[in-house]
């Protein structure tokens, strides 16, 4: 049974389709992205998910319980991070938590969650005074105080420090690691690719594909590109030979070979034959960004 | 650590978070000053002055700070319940803390209840302070009538609190619901006579505020005796304002939004 099962999802807010025949299914254990631009209807989609709002049509479960008809149980089994929800300015870390643990049936140790989260010492620190990765660190600690079985996350890093979203990246593994189901929502290219398994990418509130990170970008430009620096001696055309490449191309020092398949094998294995030592060795691949321009005609993060 | 334990009762997660709450009450310093000690400290400072310590036959023969000590008590408690109250509830809306609630098994209601517990509980350790310090220090007498004093001052503070949940229920956002709650704290102050005493004020004012939360009138009969000239006997005043309240709660739990 999957974690989370989303079949034909309709949602409408007056005139605008916010999403529009979104099927899913979440596994145990996976890190599952929803990718796409603002406005794509991600948040919609996992507010369905978690309750919050009704669908129009089409059915969400969250281990096979209904979030609408069975609230309060789902509730307990799914922790959610909302984008942008603050605490009042002088709440100190530690009371956030011990009150949001007081609304669980089976909440988690507040302290030793607030140690793994890296925020043990800001118990007493009003939120106010917290810095906007504490803060996401406080919301993923009000998450999963309730011991989710899985937990959603939205737009985590939004607003944070190259530092900061790198540690919160880990600290989402973290959660994977100990067990925890997780829904990464994400407009971060970067992000998804770095954490998902997989990725639903979702355009104008529908899912335009759902793939693997490394299946997304194989599926819209399979052509890779080797490049290296070879004495002037050695004649880029012999790599031209193999199957897998497609073209070879030299200027001054440096060689360019593009192709398909197990490329870098092939051009190694030619440079190794003729004794050619390749210096500067590099694999050009297309990543998700190109995948995302690829599928939707436009940058995710314009 | 799990510690399975029995399903929370929605009355352990009101005490809780209005514990919270009261918590997060004493950390700001305007609504503790202005709020439960202004009034006091503001009777006790007039009372400084020995001309207003004296009976004046504009007054009907009593002191000002006799005539007053309502009006201060007003001053607080609007702070608490039309300012402070409202702006701490569209700040909560604005910020998501309600939204983020409504993920748990505790529906964000339980804040919003809280948050009336703990204002009203301020506004009646500000009344408190005001009749204890005004009684031992300035020898204002205690309610002459402290049952009906008791019932005006609660359906009073009701009426204002419905008043001020109407104001975050209407407001767009936390600035404009300061705004609104300022204007309307405003008027209620005019209209009760914490500017003007109620026998310099027009005619038409003077009566509307016999009914007018908090019923500066009721408050200042049922205290010093002093009927002020209201024409409405004291019990129609307080049905007319529990009117008051029930509507405006009325609207504001149809209007409230969560997000």
């Amino acid at each position: 049974m999957p974690i989370i099962d989303v079949r034909n999802l309709h949602k409408r807010y007056g005139e605008k389709t916010a999403v529009d025949d979104v099927s899913f299914s979440v596994e145990e254990g996976e890190i599952f992205g929803i990718l796409g631009p603002n406005g794509a209807g991600k948040t919609t989609t996992v507010e369905c998910v978690a309750g919050m709002r009704p669908a129009d049509a089409g059915s969400v479960s969250v281990l096979g319980r209904d979030p609408r008809r069975d609230r309060d149980e789902v509730r307990e089994l799914l922790g959610v991070q909302l984008q942008e929800a603050r605490l009042p300015d002088r709440l100190r870390t530690g009371e956030a938590l011990d009150l949001y643990a007081s609304f669980y049936r089976s909440p988690a140790d507040t302290g030793r969650l607030l140690e793994s989260l890296g925020i043990a010492d800001k118990r007493d620190t009003q939120y106010r005074r917290l810095s906007g990765g504490q803060k996401q660190r406080l919301s993923i600690a009000l998450a999963l105080v309730e011991n989710p079985r899985v937990a959603v996350f939205d737009e985590l890093t939004t607003g944070l420090n190259p530092q900061a979203r790198r540690d919160t990246w880990d600290l989402v593994e973290n959660v994977r690691d100990s067990g925890v189901t997780v829904v990464l929502v994400t407009h971060f290219m970067d992000e998804a690719e770095r954490l998902c398994d997989r990725i639903a990418v979702v355009d104008s509130g529908r899912i335009a594909a759902l793939d693997t990170p490394a299946g997304l970008v194989a599926r819209t430009d399979p052509e890779q590109r080797v490049t290296f620096r070879a004495p002037r001696d050695f004649d880029e055309q012999v790599l031209a030979a193999r199957p897998e490449v497609a073209s070879a191309h030299r200027s001054g020092h440096q060689v360019r070979v593009t192709g398909r398949g197990n490329l870098l094998h092939a051009v190694t294995s030619v440079l190794a034959r003729e004794h050619v030592v390749a210096e500067d060795l590099r694999v050009e691949r297309s990543n998700l960004d190109d995948a995302f321009v690829a599928l939707t005609g436009r940058s995710p993060e314009a | 650590m799990n510690t399975d334990t029995e399903r929370r009762s929605p009355v352990s997660a009101l005490l809780r978070t209005a514990a919270t709450e009261a918590r997060l009450l004493t950390r700001e310093p305007v609504a503790i000053c202005v709020g439960i000690l202004l009034p006091t400290v503001l009777l006790l400072g007039l009372g400084a002055l020995p001309v207003l310590r004296e009976p004046a036959p504009e007054f009907g023969g009593l002191r000002f700070v006799d005539t007053w000590a309502p009006m201060a008590l007003i001053l607080g408690t609007g702070i608490l319940c039309v300012q402070h109250l409202p702006s701490t509830l569209a700040s909560y809306r604005e910020k998501g803390v309600l939204r983020r609630m409504s993920t748990t098994p505790v529906h964000p209601g339980v804040l919003l209840t809280a948050q009336i517990g703990v204002v009203s509980a301020a506004a009646t350790l500000s009344a408190l302070l005001l009749v204890l310090s005004s009684w031992l220090v300035l020898d204002v007498e205690p309610p002459s009538r402290p049952l009906l004093f008791t019932a005006a001052f609660a359906v009073g503070t009701a009426s204002l609190i419905a008043l001020g949940v109407l104001v975050a229920a209407v407001a767009p956002g936390a600035t404009a619901a300061s705004g609104l709650s300022t204007a309307l704290y405003m008027l209620l102050l005019l209209v009760g006579g914490v500017f003007l005493p109620q026998n310099v004020l027009p005619g038409f004012l003077a009566r509307l505020g016999e009914v007018t939360p908090p019923g500066a009138q009721l408050l200042l009969a049922s205290w010093s005796g002093d009927s002020g000239g209201a024409v409405l006997p004291p019990l129609v005043q307080l049905a007319i304002m529990a009117g008051v309240a029930l509507a405006a709660a009325a609207l504001a739990a149809r209007l409230f939004r969560w997000e």
